[in-house]
Formats: structure tokens, C-alpha cells, sequence
């Protein structure tokens, strides 16, 4: 397969809306359950982008390649039987096969189904367009989720047990093991962050800090598009 | 007349009407699947009653497959996960049996430990007793039920506690983990003899065990709960030191 229609025009929009504009977390303000149920640290953060990537490539490429069988009426039902099908293997065969990541994640796999992202994708986007643009939208899409996930799991974990990654080599395997950073050595916790009420407020300060760098680039293109000859800089400050 | 050819020829017309057949099929299914013709029966309510059947089909079938593809996997995950938390409970020099192998059910309702029948597990050195292991569960943890493992020589004295599972606080609560906090070790060696009923609780209510600061409640339910079980194995030990009818037999 040709991968360079990748960078063409359509899918760079794909990729720069999933990833920034129309980020999953920070601007679509979706799947806030499993976010905050799992960003105590990175690891589990990553893990659960990755297992949410995963299951949301799957349930578009499906469900775009269906969309001509599914009525409208039944779409959601349907949808939904797809997705809970998906998770149910996802789930199976971690167990099976990835055990280990199974015993960390294993609570929040089930969650997937409830993650308004992957219905939302099917529904807005895959139903309508062709299977190679759905697919690469359910990876874009997750990997946006992923990197707002593992940000905030980042920021919580540093601040709650001093620490980066712990524990990233039973997720990923022996040759991760230097993601794990002991940051703050002896550090007793800041035990807010740790729970639910504090992924909330590391949440916000995150939203905030995307609407600011947001505002200060549309300051910067209209400044810009006033100068028109420099008119190419911004598109690339965004990406 | 040699039979064989005739075999040949109908086999060979068989085969041929099954590809007729096929690229009938074929051709059906393509006209079929045309957007122009989906799209004048998707409207249609039969239509929507099948595909909504057709899909629920579809996914009963995978999901059959995969527990079937899946399902030795998991157990076998399982019986190593449990292994490997009995292992850390009983050091390997004290059995040289199968420590699934070898079990004995006790009802255990009375008892408080979460289960009106507890599995004890028997690790055993020529053929004899020489320490047991049981799952228990402290049900009334500051957040929900804690599920812990024991292990006792066959004294009663404590050879290892771990936390399977918990819900209580992160960073207050889990210091009951082995991994957070090296507490429960020193549970180690302890037993109703060495320790005074009135002492097995948490230093605040007179015990000699640790509370965690700003974290009372989860320790001294562990420590109570763990206390159940020494008061279990006692009220059981004779039998499950001799387990009679098993050993009789052999």
C-alpha cells in the first residue's frame, strides 16, 4: 500500500485535528470516565490509550466498512454491539496472552465500552467516509486520546509519588525499563492529585494551557494574515 | 468398464456445478451489496430486523470462538497467579509437594473471613503438613473488602501476609501493599502465642502493630482480619494437620 497519501492534504487535516484542534480531551472535553479513572500514572495512562487506540481503529474500520448495510434507525445499536464485541476480545486476550498488562489495566478494560469517543467516531466520522480515512481517524483520534492521557498521568504522577513511568516494563516489556524515572527521591506524595477530585484540577490547568497557546495563535495569524507573504508560518507553529 | 473414470467425471461435474453454483452466489451477493439496492432496503423494517440479527449473530459467534481460543489460557494465567501468590507466603524449603495439588475445603462462615468456605492449601514435606495457606478477606476495609493470603508453619505462626487486592486510599490506605510500604512483613513470625490477644491490633488501641499516619482504619482491619485467621487455623489445626480420611486411604 502507497503510505505517502498519508501526508496528503485530507489526512494531515485528519491527523492535525485528532492530535490538536479537535483534540478527543482537550477540546472535544469526551471520555473524561476512563481518563480520570486511570491517569494515577503514565503507565497505566499509556496502556489504556493504547488498548482505547486499539479498539477504536477496529470499531471504524467496521463500522465503515458496514455503513452501507446499517439503516439509520438501528446505526446506535448496532454500533454499540460492535464495540462491546471488540473490547470483549481486547479483554480475552490480554488476559490470555498479556497477562501481566491484564492485572494492571484489567479493571478499566470493560471501561472501554463506555468511552463516548469510539461511539462518537463511528457515528460522526466512520459511518460516512471510506474505510482507509476511518482508520486512520480511529488511529489519530487514539493516539490524541493517548498523548492527553499520558500528559495528565505524567503531571499526576510526578506530583503524587515523585516518580515517571513506574512499572513501565511490565506494560511494554524488559527493554522499557529506562522510561522509569524516580524524579523526586524520598518525596512523601501530594496526595490530592492522587484521587479523583485532583485529575480534575490537573485537567483543568492542562485545558486552559491549550486554550492559551490556542488564542495565541490565532493573535499571531492575524498578525500574520495582515503580512500576507509570511502567511505559511503558523500552519506549521500548529502541527 | 473400469469404474474409476466414471468416479472421476462425476466428481468433476460436481465440482463444476458447486463453482456454478458459487459464482452465482457471487454474483447475486454483488448485485446485492450495490449502494443503490441497500439503499432502497435499508427503509425497509424486515430488512433492519435481519441485519440487527445478523450482526448480533456475528458477534455471538466471534465471541464464542474466542472464549473458546482463550479460555484454557486464562486458567492456566490464573493457577500461576495464585501460585506465585502462595509461593510468596510459604518459603520453598518448607514443602516439595504441588501446592494447588493438595487442598482442603473448611467451612468458614463463622469465622468472618469473607467466604462461607475457605480452600486451605497444604504444603507438605514427606508427605506430612509443614505449613498451610489460605486466601481470607478483611470485608470491612475503609473502602471495601481487602482480599488477603496467609501463610502459617503448622504452629500457627506466621510465615508470610500479602494484599491480593484493595480499594483503599492511594497513598494512605496501600501502604498495606508490599510494594508501597514493607508493613506487612512484620506480621512475620508472629502468632497467638507470641503475641497477647489484647496486642493483636493496631498500636492505637493498644496492639503492637503500626497504624499509618492519616490512615487508621485500613491497618487495623488487616490486622483483625489476620487475627481471624489465626484464630481459624487454631480452631482447625488437628485436622488439617491429619487429615485422616485422605491419609488413611494411602
Amino acid at each position: 500500500m502507497n503510505l505517502s497519501i498519508l501526508l496528503s492534504e485530507p489526512y494531515r487535516k485528519i491527523t492535525r485535528d485528532a492530535l490538536w484542534d479537535n483534540n478527543v480531551v482537550f477540546t472535544q472535553n469526551l471520555a473524561l470516565c476512563p481518563l480520570l479513572a486511570v491517569t494515577g500514572t503514565a503507565t497505566n495512562a499509556l496502556g489504556m490509550g493504547i488498548a482505547t487506540t486499539f479498539v477504536m481503529v477496529c470499531s471504524n474500520g467496521l463500522v465503515s466498512l458496514a455503513r452501507h448495510l446499517i439503516p439509520s434507525e438501528i446505526r446506535i445499536p448496532i454500533f454499540v454491539l460492535l464495540i462491546a464485541a471488540l473490547v470483549t476480545l481486547v479483554d480475552l486476550f490480554l488476559n490470555a496472552w498479556l497477562h501481566e498488562l491484564h492485572k494492571v489495566l484489567g479493571l478499566f478494560i470493560p471501561l472501554i465500552v463506555t468511552n463516548c469517543v469510539i461511539l462518537g467516531r463511528a457515528e460522526a466520522y466512520a459511518s460516512k467516509q471510506a474505510v482507509m480515512p476511518s482508520l486512520w481517524d480511529g488511529l489519530m483520534m487514539g493516539t490524541g486520546f493517548t498523548l492527553a492521557m499520558v500528559a495528565l498521568g505524567a503531571i499526576r504522577e510526578i506530583s503524587s509519588a515523585g516518580t515517571l513511568f513506574a512499572n513501565a516494563s511490565v506494560l511494554l516489556g524488559e527493554s522499557f525499563r529506562f522510561l522509569e524515572i524516580t524524579l523526586l527521591p524520598n518525596y512523601q506524595g501530594f496526595l490530592l492529585t492522587a484521587l479523583p477530585p485532583g485529575g480534575f484540577i490537573a485537567l483543568g490547568f492542562l485545558v486552559a494551557a491549550k486554550r492559551i497557546i490556542d488564542q495565541r495563535i490565532n493573535a499571531r495569524e492575524k498578525t500574520v494574515s495582515a503580512a500576507p507573504n509570511l502567511s505559511q508560518e503558523p500552519g506549521e507553529v500548529t502541527s | 468398464m473400469n469404474p474409476e473414470p466414471v468416479k472421476e467425471s462425476t466428481l468433476n461435474t460436481a465440482e463444476k456445478e458447486i463453482k456454478v453454483v458459487l459464482i452465482a452466489i457471487r454474483e447475486k451477493l454483488a448485485i446485492w451489496l450495490e449502494p443503490d439496492n441497500l439503499a432502497r432496503l435499508r427503509p425497509q423494517l424486515q430488512y433492519q430486523t435481519y441485519i440487527l440479527a445478523g450482526f448480533a449473530l456475528a458477534a455471538s459467534i466471534l465471541l464464542g470462538f474466542a472464549d473458546l481460543a482463550t479460555k484454557n489460557a486464562i486458567q492456566l494465567r490464573l493457577e500461576e497467579d495464585l501460585k506465585s501468590k502462595l509461593e510468596e507466603v510459604i518459603p520453598a524449603e518448607l514443602y516439595d509437594n504441588n501446592l494447588l495439588a493438595e487442598t482442603v475445603t473448611l467451612p468458614s462462615a463463622e469465622a468472618n473471613l469473607g467466604s462461607k468456605q475457605t480452600i486451605v492449601y497444604l504444603a507438605k514435606m514427606a508427605d506430612k503438613v509443614n505449613a498451610v495457606s489460605f486466601k481470607f478477606v478483611a470485608p470491612d476495609g475503609y473502602a471495601g473488602p481487602i482480599n488477603l493470603v496467609m501463610g502459617l508453619d503448622k504452629n500457627g505462626e506466621i510465615l508470610g501476609v500479602r494484599v491480593i487486592s484493595h480499594t483503599e486510599t492511594p497513598g494512605l490506605g496501600d501502604k498495606i501493599e508490599i510494594k508501597k510500604s514493607p508493613w506487612i512483613l512484620s506480621f512475620n513470625g508472629k502468632s497467638l502465642d507470641n503475641v497477647t490477644y489484647e496486642e493483636w491490633t493496631v498500636k492505637k488501641d493498644g496492639g503492637i502493630f503500626d497504624q499509618f499516619s492519616g490512615a487508621t482504619i485500613t491497618p487495623r482491619k488487616v490486622v483483625l482480619a489476620i487475627k481471624r485467621g489465626l484464630e481459624f487455623y487454631q480452631v482447625h489445626r488437628s485436622e488439617l494437620l491429619n487429615p485422616v480420611k485422605s491419609e488413611d486411604k494411602i
